[in-house]
């Protein structure tokens, strides 16, 4: 059985402790989604304010356990400051390096390329579109590396994706009035 | 309490169940999860297998010798299980797939044919959501109105208003005994007041079969719902317990084969009880492993099996709070007499998710998780719990490995 070391990696448990970003922003301007994990109950709000197609501030709240919590509060860092397409190709590797979704869309290299403008070019990707295509750019999910573990342990990426989905919905969401 | 004091009313039947001898990174398996689901004994294994080895065919269609020793195994097996919860008549039991459906039964047939918008259905704060999402079924198409009756401080159920919720109602649907508190409700006490408001007296009594004895004719009640993977025998068979009269005057439940006496081009005319309500082939080979689970249980004595799990619960509740303090939070009851070996904790701060991961390092399968009690976590202000359960195979070495395993949970997320 692989090791609980491999779930529960320093960083991840330096997450938990002290979680990032955690809170609330006020809605509007920032709009907000409410994801579950029905598996174990677990709640969390993702608040984000985008202003000019970039993420300005995100937050979250809510309760999960190690996984999730450090999971979300590390997207929080991860994601601020980047374009809706960046946090979306951001998403789609942080899901490829856990086995599921779709391969990700290569990196795109301008902030506001489009996903077909980016597919043209493939050579950012390494072949398979296995786990490594994320592992050599600290910048693209950095301490999220981490997470990587959680693969070997199926039950729990519900917990390490919760946060993200959580937060494609809302980016997608209206803003509330 | 010390060991000595303890190990006196424990059985030792640990060995006869196969699978409990399997290791994981060569350590033993520390099983605490039996209010989910049993470990099968040898004896029900064998049964199974010597059934389906010799003796397996249709039930109740074929004049062959064959098929004739088939069907006796199967209604045996009703027979058995109707002597077990001291049934008046093999005929009250009705073999379904597990207690959900038995529930679901009740609140589909009995419950479509005699309730109309307005009816009202008690229920309580500590139900499964199997004896809570068909009601809310029913309320959907009916328009009948849901009343719950609260809880205590201490995890039982809040009787003082029990009167007013029952007042008009025509249904009262209760557990014998909760997956996520380990309480055992006053089954009598409930089944009477709702029979003096005219309301039927329905039982889940999943958790409470497989761990005291049970007497369906000392409650008094109108239907009673188990299932059999929770008491030793295989998953995929269950069984409604109902009062004559009143399977007699419900309609059928599901439709097709088995369950008919005549079907015609204008319609069809419904089997007997129990066939009436056992439409498609039943879980023939699983109807011989519930009744060999049943001649398990029988052998060991429920008496017995109630004991040593009092046993087991009072030293795990004791050695858990000495070891551990304010740092663990059982929920439930802590009179033993009206409590099971079902514990659910809060441990440290911890998620339940995590303390489960962290337990399994040491082989102690617990569940995390809300326990299909939604309502009871709320009320709890927890969205899960973890939940050790306790059954006639646990000893003191596992809960002792339980205390041992949180230890570890602890330092590893020690903040
Ligand atoms: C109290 C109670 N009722 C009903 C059920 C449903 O049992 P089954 O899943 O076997 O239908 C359970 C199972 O967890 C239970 O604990």
């Amino acid at each position: 059985m692989p090791g609980l070391d491999d779930l529960y990696r320093e960083i991840i448990l330096d997450h938990y402790r002290s979680p990032r970003n955690r809170g609330e922003l006020p809605t509007p301007p920032a709009r907000l989604a409410v994801g579950h994990n029905p598996l174990c109950g677990d709640e969390v709000t993702v608040y984000v304010d985008v202003e000019n197609g970039t993420v300005a501030d995100v937050k979250v709240s809510g309760q999960g356990c190690s996984i999730s919590q450090s999971s979300a509060s590390m997207m929080t860092q991860a994601v601020k400051g980047r374009s809706i397409d960046e946090v979306q190709s951001m998403v789609a590797r942080f899901k490829s390096m856990l086995s599921i979704g779709e391969p990700p869309p290569p990196r795109s290299t301008s902030s506001n390329g489009d996903r077909d403008g980016g597919a043209a070019t493939t050579s950012a990707s390494s072949p398979g579109g296995e786990a490594g295509d994320v592992s050599g750019d600290g910048s693209e999910l950095g301490d999220l590396e981490a997470l990587r573990g959680v693969v070997k342990f199926p039950v729990r990426i519900k917990c390490a994706t919760l946060a993200w989905n959580t937060l494609v919905e809302a980016i997608d969401a209206p803003i509330p009035t | 309490m010390t060991a000595a004091a303890t190990t006196s009313h424990l059985i030792d039947v640990r060995a006869e169940f196969p699978l409990l001898a399997r290791r994981f990174d060569d350590k033993p398996l520390v099983y605490l999860d039996s209010a989910n689901t049993s470990q099968k004994p040898e004896s029900v294994l064998v049964a199974m297998d010597e059934f389906a080895r010799t003796t397996y065919a249709p039930i109740n269609r074929s004049a062959y010798r064959l098929a004739a020793e088939a069907t006796d195994v199967y209604e045996g097996a009703r027979a058995s299980v109707a002597r077990f919860v001291n049934a008046r008549d093999a005929n009250e039991i009705v073999f379904t797939k597990n207690a959900t459906e038995s529930l679901n039964l009740v609140a589909r047939a009995w419950g479509e044919d005699n309730l109309h918008e307005g009816d009202v259905v008690v229920l309580t704060h500590m139900e499964h959501h199997a004896n809570i999402v068909p009601w809310h079924q029913l309320a959907a198409a009916r328009g009948i109105e849901l009343r719950w009756v609260p809880l205590t401080d201490d995890g039982e159920l809040d009787l003082s208003g029990l009167d007013a919720l029952l007042d008009g109602a025509k249904v009262f649907s209760f557990t014998a005994l909760s997956n996520v508190l380990g309480t055992i409700t006053p089954v009598r006490h409930l089944v009477d007041a709702a029979h003096t408001a005219g309301a039927l007296a329905v039982v889940d009594a999943c958790q409470h079969v497989p761990h005291g004895p049970t007497d369906v004719q000392g409650w008094d009640a109108d239907f009673v719902a188990f299932s059999s993977h929770k008491m030793c025998g295989p998953s995929g068979i269950g069984a409604l317990w109902g009062r004559a009269e009143l399977l007699d005057a419900t309609p059928p439940f599901l439709g097709g084969g088995n369950m008919i006496s005549d079907v015609r081009l204008d319609g069809f005319t419904p089997a007997p009880v129990p066939a009436k309500f056992e439409a498609g082939t039943p879980p023939i080979i699983e109807a011989a492993g519930f009744a060999a689970a049943v001649d398990f249980l029988e052998g060991i004595g429920m008496d017995n099996v109630r004991r040593h799990e009092m046993t087991l619960t009072d030293y795990a509740l004791t050695t858990l709070d000495e070891r551990f303090g304010d740092r663990i939070r059982i929920h439930g009851p802590r009179n033993i007499e009206h409590r099971a070996g079902v514990l659910s904790f809060e441990f440290d701060d911890l998620h339940p998710h995590d303390v489960s991961q962290i337990l399994d390092a040491d082989n102690v399968c617990v569940r995390a998780g809300h326990h299909c009690a939604k309502p009871l976590m709320r009320l709890l202000g927890v969205t899960a719990t973890a939940r050790a359960s306790l059954y006639l195979y646990n000893d003191i070495a596992d809960v002792d490995a339980l205390g041992d395993a949180l230890e570890r949970a602890g330092d590893y997320f020690a903040l």
